[in-house]
């Protein structure tokens, strides 16, 4: 299964997950990325999950988790392309992402972390 | 719950298992017609259930079954293992219930996700959860 990418761009990190992740893949994803927050400044996480095609009870309390661990550190994760279908899902089981912002996009992402950049500095 | 068409045995052991499980599941459901969001909701409920084996009885199996019944299709999915059991079936039921410290909505809302939902356990003989959905 291949690693998922993390980019780093002007402070914010990038994480496009590939295809399915195992409990433990999605585990290690989130120490990665806590860990990276941890020793630069980052002030936004945005995580691609377009290529999933399930976000279960495991898969979303472990998003939030890294959301919150992530805002101790003050920075804002955003979570990116939750297909439509696994929306629904996510509804009818009751999962909610409370610790995440959630965009279309990468684009949309990116954006909401400016806005917030510009709402704390300006 | 219907007649029988064929069948696919995906072992549960580990987290990896998960995954295949409900891959497979989502496979047949594509085979069998089902709509793309019921897709994603049997793949969804076969997770929870998967997931529930590894975390509570380490090891048990999902069978994946086509099944049809006067005219309409559906995708009947067994998961069973021989692990400890679950004492107070009703309460494992509600929302918010977990004795592993999770979120408690595996069960309940894999229940809510599915057309028929059936579960049986003894304490010490593990736990049978049949879940179906139609095409
Ligand atoms: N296969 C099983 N064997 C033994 N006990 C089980 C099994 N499946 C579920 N249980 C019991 O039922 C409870 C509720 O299960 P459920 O899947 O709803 O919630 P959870 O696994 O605790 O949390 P979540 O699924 O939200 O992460 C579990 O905490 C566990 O005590
Ligand atoms: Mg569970």
């Amino acid at each position: 299964m291949p690693e998922t990418p993390i980019l780093a761009h002007s402070g914010v990190l990038i994480a496009s997950i590939q295809s399915a992740l195992s409990d433990s893949e999605i585990l290690s994803l989130r120490s990665q990325l806590l860990a990276r927050i941890s020793h630069k400044s980052v002030r936004g996480v945005v995580i691609d999950v377009s290529a999933l095609d399930v976000l279960d009870s495991f898969a979303t309390r472990t998003l939030n988790e890294l959301a919150s661990g992530a805002r101790l550190r003050g920075a804002q994760t955003v979570v990116v392309g939750i297909q439509p279908d696994v929306a629904l899902s996510m509804v009818l089981l009751g999962l909610t992402l409370r610790d995440a912002e959630t965009a279309l996009d990468l684009d949309a992402a990116l954006g909401l972390l400016e806005s917030a950049a510009g709402r704390r500095d300006g | 719950m219907a007649d029988l068409r064929s069948s696919l045995r995906v072992t549960i052991a580990r987290d990896a298992d998960v995954v295949a499980a409900r891959q497979r599941g989502r496979a047949v459901a594509a085979e069998v017609g089902l709509s793309r969001p019921d897709q994603a909701l049997l793949a969804t409920a076969i997770s929870e259930l998967a997931r529930n084996v590894v975390n509570y009885a380490g090891r048990g199996e999902a069978l994946i079954e086509a099944v049809s019944q006067v005219g309409r299709r559906g995708v009947l999915v067994t998961v069973s293992d021989n692990g400890p059991g679950i004492d107070n079936i009703e309460a494992a039921l509600s929302d918010g219930f977990s004795t592993g410290g999770s979120l408690g909505l595996g069960l309940p809302g894999a229940r809510r996700i599915v057309d028929e939902f059936d579960i049986e356990s003894k304490p010490g003989e593990g736990v049978r959860v049949r879940i179906l959905k139609w095409a």
